[in-house]
């Protein structure tokens, strides 16, 4: 076997796990964004709840927050036996339950860095918008969303890198079904769970650092570019 | 326009109500926390009013009692800030038609080739703003908000910011603005001499409530307005045109209401509409014409109204044809022993009618430096 070919299993797994937490970030960013403004800008009773709420995950154990989803959402959960009867949608013990867990686990750190760069956005300028003829909803998207953009990379790429690294929420969300929730953390402890696995766990610890080293300098380069843009 | 309004902010105060024509420029003066900006606010949009009514080109924008408060973007009103806001992602260019591209084409009766050309930014467009200087930032954010073609334009202290190069280079384009384009200005500032340059009318503000609005020329002449104006600005402002603007003794020589008014030399045309700041401590008053003196300008007329507030120094206004305001020591007026109705001559030298208070009238090709 050559070191360079990677294996069904590693191919599935790499596959699995870009896939999980693409759509991760893509389902929380639109969430993430509404959640980071309301915290950010509006002032309302259950403000620190809804605070809290979101934050849960990054200070619960996981195995905790999978557990809870378990409950809410497992097909004879709270929710999800009402998400299966209406909509005929099933969580539980597939990618789509993966996707749910690492987008759980990782939203904070998406609402985190939103928020921040929400933060950041001079209000006197969107105020100036306004002036200028543009209603609520066009300030939003013509000036408060691009001025915030360095913030939504930022979450973005952690969220991403989040949802790779997860583990505990998803093993006890969807269990560890091959080629359905099986991502790469999980086939690494899968394999260092069997006899001569060893090479097979360090060659997916390989994976893992290379594709958390690209997503890393994705976002300093796309930071940069658009530090550049504001000044040029 | 007609602007009532009243708004409390914590333990302050804003209740200010004033009216004025539909165009020129109207200058919003007062001390710092005098409430100006707040006004002007609540005049955009951008803050709400506890209760009033603003009414700007027939257009009501908001009224307490029939419940209208159109959001800022509905009022058509440009408005230029203190520090300059533009969009820090877009170009100058972007910054410049933000505005442009959300007024509808029927409504826009200002031309983007023509405020480039007016405000001498055709060389930024392609810009970002962090790359331009703080006078060219004033001269987009003025440009920006000239673009939606409004009904009026706010303009808060627009050179505050700057210094004093950056001003100069940035008031003669507000000057030629208000010629150009018929659009009322309500200019907030609190230095005097921006306001001579530029207004036609005033609005006096102090802690929140407006002290005196009318005639520019008419509340300076007015020394009950004194302390709302500061001792330093005390005098009247004569508006005259230039007679002669080179005479035999090497000085302009301007006419105002059947006088003669000799200044240092300025830089204007004959025909120019000036508008010329004498201050009260340089005019003195003698009961007698005299017959040889360093007096370059004296002009007879009567005294009108003592003003005794009990200081060391009284101030008079002597009626010329004009008002004409003069503070001479106690000591003096005892000696001279004045009565309201008197004949009195006034003395102005002409030195003392000093260059920075003497104002050319906005006109592109001879904006005096400032």
């Amino acid at each position: 076997m050559q070191f360079w070919h990677l294996t069904d299993v590693e191919i599935e797994a790499l596959r699995l796990s870009l896939w999980v937490s693409g759509w991760a970030v893509a389902v929380s960013l639109p969430i993430g964004i509404l959640v980071a403004w309301v915290l950010a800008r509006l002032r309302f009773p259950g403000k620190n709840l809804l605070d809290g709420l979101v934050h849960l995950p990054l200070v619960l154990p996981p195995v905790v927050t999978g557990y809870l989803l378990l409950v809410l959402l497992g097909r004879n959960g709270l929710i999800g036996a009402a998400l299966y009867k209406y909509l005929g949608l099933v969580l539980a013990f597939n990618w789509k339950g993966a996707v749910l867990a690492a987008a759980a686990m990782s939203f904070p750190l998406l609402v985190r860095a939103v928020r921040l760069s929400l933060e950041g956005v001079d209000q006197g300028l969107e105020a100036a918008a306004r002036t200028l003829g543009a209603g609520p909803l066009r300030v939003f998207f013509t000036v408060t969303l691009p001025l915030m953009a360095p913030g939504i990379i930022t979450g973005l790429i952690l969220a991403f890198a989040r949802s790779l690294g997860e583990f505990g929420a998803t093993i006890t969300f969807v269990s560890n079904i091959r080629g359905q929730t099986q991502t790469l953390p999980l086939a690494l402890y899968t394999l260092t769970q069997v006899p001569d696995g060893e090479v097979g766990a360090m060659r997916l610890c390989i994976l893992s650092v290379l594709i958390a080293m690209a997503a890393l300098v994705c976002s300093e380069m796309l930071a940069r570019r658009f530090a550049a843009r504001m000044k040029a | 326009m007609e602007i009532k309004l009243t708004r409390k902010q914590g333990g302050f105060l804003v209740d200010a109500a004033f009216e004025g024509p539909e165009s020129g420029v109207t200058a919003l003066f007062g001390p710092s926390g005098a409430g100006k900006t707040s006004l002007i606010s609540m005049v955009a949009g951008l803050m709400h009013p506890d209760a009033g009514r603003i009414q700007v080109n027939g257009l009501c924008l908001f009224d307490s009692e029939r419940h209208i408060n159109l959001p800022p973007e509905k009022r058509r009103i440009g408005y230029v800030f203190q520090d300059g806001r533009l969009l820090p992602h877009l170009s100058v260019r972007g910054n410049l038609t933000y505005g442009m591209r959300l007024t509808p084409a029927n409504r826009r009766f200002v031309a983007f080739d023509a405020v480039v050309e007016l405000l001498g930014i055709g060389h930024l467009l392609s810009r970002r703003p962090a790359r331009l200087s703080g006078g060219e930032k004033q001269r987009v954010a003025i440009g920006r908000a000239l673009l939606t073609s409004p009904a009026m334009l706010l303009m808060d202290e627009p050179l505050a910011s700057l210094d004093a190069s950056r001003k100069s280079e940035v008031l003669p384009f507000i000057m030629r603005l208000s010629r150009e384009y018929a659009i009322p200005i309500l200019y907030v500032s609190h230095i005097m001499d921006e306001i001579l340059n530029l207004a036609d009318r005033l609005v006096i503000m102090d802690m929140g409530r407006v002290a005196a609005f009318g005639d520019l020329d008419d509340l300076l002449s007015r020394p009950e307005l004194q302390p709302h104006l500061g001792t330093e600005d005390y005098g009247s402002v004569i508006s005259a045109v230039v007679d002669e603007p080179l005479d035999a003794s090497g000085l302009t020589r301007l006419r105002f209401g059947g006088h003669w008014l000799k200044v240092p030399p300025m830089p204007a045309g004959r025909g120019d509409q000036v508008r010329v700041r004498i201050s009260a401590r340089h005019v003195a008053v003698a009961l007698r014409a005299p017959e040889q003196s360093s007096f370059q300008n004296i002009f007879p007329g009567k005294l009108d109204q003592i003003f005794d507030r009990g200081e060391p120094f009284v101030d008079l206004r002597l009626d010329i044809g004009c008002p004409l305001l003069a503070r001479i020591s106690r000591k003096s007026f005892s000696d001279l022993n004045l009565k309201p109705g008197q004949p009195v001559f006034a003395l102005v030298k002409s030195v003392a009618v000093s260059l920075g208070a003497v104002h050319a009238m906005p006109d592109e090709s001879k904006v005096p430096p400032i």
